[in-house]
């Protein structure tokens, strides 16, 4: 399969990387890794006039500390992500559901940062972002803004990144210490979720349970007024409208979000 | 068309491509470098996984352009100039790794991958790190012995002490 044509741009900068988007406008679309966006050009559902690669602009990649948070690149690979020792002290839930993204070659290449862009519901990095409570950075021509995970996903594939905006930055609160599970339920290696959970300290976030990853709402004001793991979990699939394909159908996704919600309360990882 | 610089197996190559051209058919059609396979060509099967600048990737969902000024290496550049094979290949023979080999060249390059990064894996890091590579011959428990085969030759113990016999979960 053999993605239609476009012109090949490379950005030196982010500044270059925004004044490439202001030129091409909604055209043009920006590639990384390339492990979301290729494989629909290849089988022509995105079909971009212009690809501007910032691959190579280093002051988009890297892990370093910012007072009480940690900051990711956009373009920091899953490898990199997975094995940082910062985060795994720092942020240890992010360094583990960057492991359980793909397989090792898709890991080599894909970014944080597109992951997150491209928004897919069933993804590990939107879901844990939502757990984590943590924000994106986002570079437009007007400067730039910060938006919280929570109000970053609007649907399937879908964000509030503009065509002329960049995202720049992942921003994750340092918690050490704070305890965290996080499970994926699937049936083939290298597979998405068919459901997901995190949870982090009382917060809880599902994958594949809607058109976006989701807050297990009802389960976080249970465990706030002292319901046990237990009886939260109950409550995590509340509120929620799956959709149903050969792995599972609606009832199944619900059973598994509260088998799931569950496991991640009681701090498993699997 | 836009021009790239790369290295190809220890090669200098200078080419005018299409950006569309993705690395493997620069690979294969290009250079005449056909160890690489089209598997599934989604991303999936692993069968054209090559290395660039030394990490496993699957060269159906990279450009070409992409690989500018990187180094790539396929399975043909893992033979040494006399003709000797790696010792991730010869243990793929010795230990009968391979039945139709279609996937092995792909399963060479992320093994060869995955003991530059962890040179003495587990059995379950073996499985785990050729979770992007499939095999629809051997059910992989020969490809399991031979990446472990080749990690106690690379680290100069005596092989086989390790290696699973049976009882291997697939």
């Amino acid at each position: 399969m053999i993605p239609a044509s476009f012109d090949y741009e490379v950005a030196d900068s982010a500044v270059h990387a925004l004044a490439l988007l202001a030129e091409h406008g909604e055209d043009a679309k920006l590639l990384a890794g390339g492990h979301s966006l290729l494989p629909m050009m290849k089988v022509r559902l995105a079909q971009p006039a212009v690809l501007i690669d910032i691959a190579r602009v280093s002051e988009l990649s890297g892990i370093r500390i910012e007072g009480d948070e940690v900051v990711i690149g956009a373009t920091t690979r899953h490898a990199e992500v997975a094995g940082s020792e910062l985060l795994r002290a720092e942020v240890p839930i992010l360094a583990y559901a960057a492991a359980q993204v793909g397989d090792p070659q898709i890991r080599h290449r894909g970014t944080i940062g597109g992951s997150l862009a491209h928004a897919d519901p069933s993804a590990d990095l939107p879901m844990t972002l939502l757990a984590l409570g943590g924000s994106v950075e986002i570079t437009g021509p007007s400067g730039v803004r910060v938006v919280a995970a929570d109000d970053f996903f609007v649907g399937p594939f879908e964000s509030v990144l503009g065509p002329d905006e960049l995202l720049t930055a992942v921003r994750v609160p340092r918690g050490g210490p704070v305890p965290w599970g996080y499970q994926k339920f699937v049936r083939r290696a290298n597979d998405w979720a068919i459901v997901g959970a995190a949870a982090y300290g009382g917060r809880v976030a599902l994958a594949s349970m809607g058109g976006t990853p989701l807050r297990a709402a009802a389960t976080e004001e249970a465990l706030k007024s002292g319901a046990s793991v237990e009886e939260a979990a109950r409550l995590a699939a509340e509120g929620t409208s799956p959709g149903y394909d050969f792995h599972a159908d609606v009832d199944y996704r619900q059973h598994l979000a509260r088998v799931l919600t569950k496991r991640a309360l009681e701090g498993k990882a699997g | 068309m836009t021009e790239i610089k790369l290295t190809v197996n220890g090669v200098a190559r200078s080419d005018e491509v299409e950006p569309r051209l993705l690395l493997i058919h620069y690979l294969r059609e290009t250079l005449g470098l056909r160890a690489a396979n089209v598997g599934c060509d989604t991303t999936s099967c692993g069968a054209c996984t090559v290395l660039l600048d030394g990490e496993s990737v699957k060269s159906c969902t990279v450009l070409a352009v992409q690989a500018n000024d990187h180094s790539v290496t396929t399975a043909e550049g893992l033979v040494a100039e006399d003709g000797t094979m790696s010792a991730v290949q010869q243990a793929f023979r010795e230990n009968h790794g391979l039945q139709c080999g279609f996937c092995t060249p792909g399963m060479v390059m992320a093994a060869t991958s995955l003991l530059a990064d962890n040179p003495h894996p587990t059995e379950q890091e073996v499985r785990e790190g050729l979770e992007g590579n499939f095999c629809r011959c051997t059910g992989y428990h020969n490809i399991v012995r031979s990446v472990l085969a080749a990690a106690d030759k690379l680290s100069g113990s005596s092989p086989a002490s390790e290696v699973p016999t049976d009882g291997v979960r697939a």
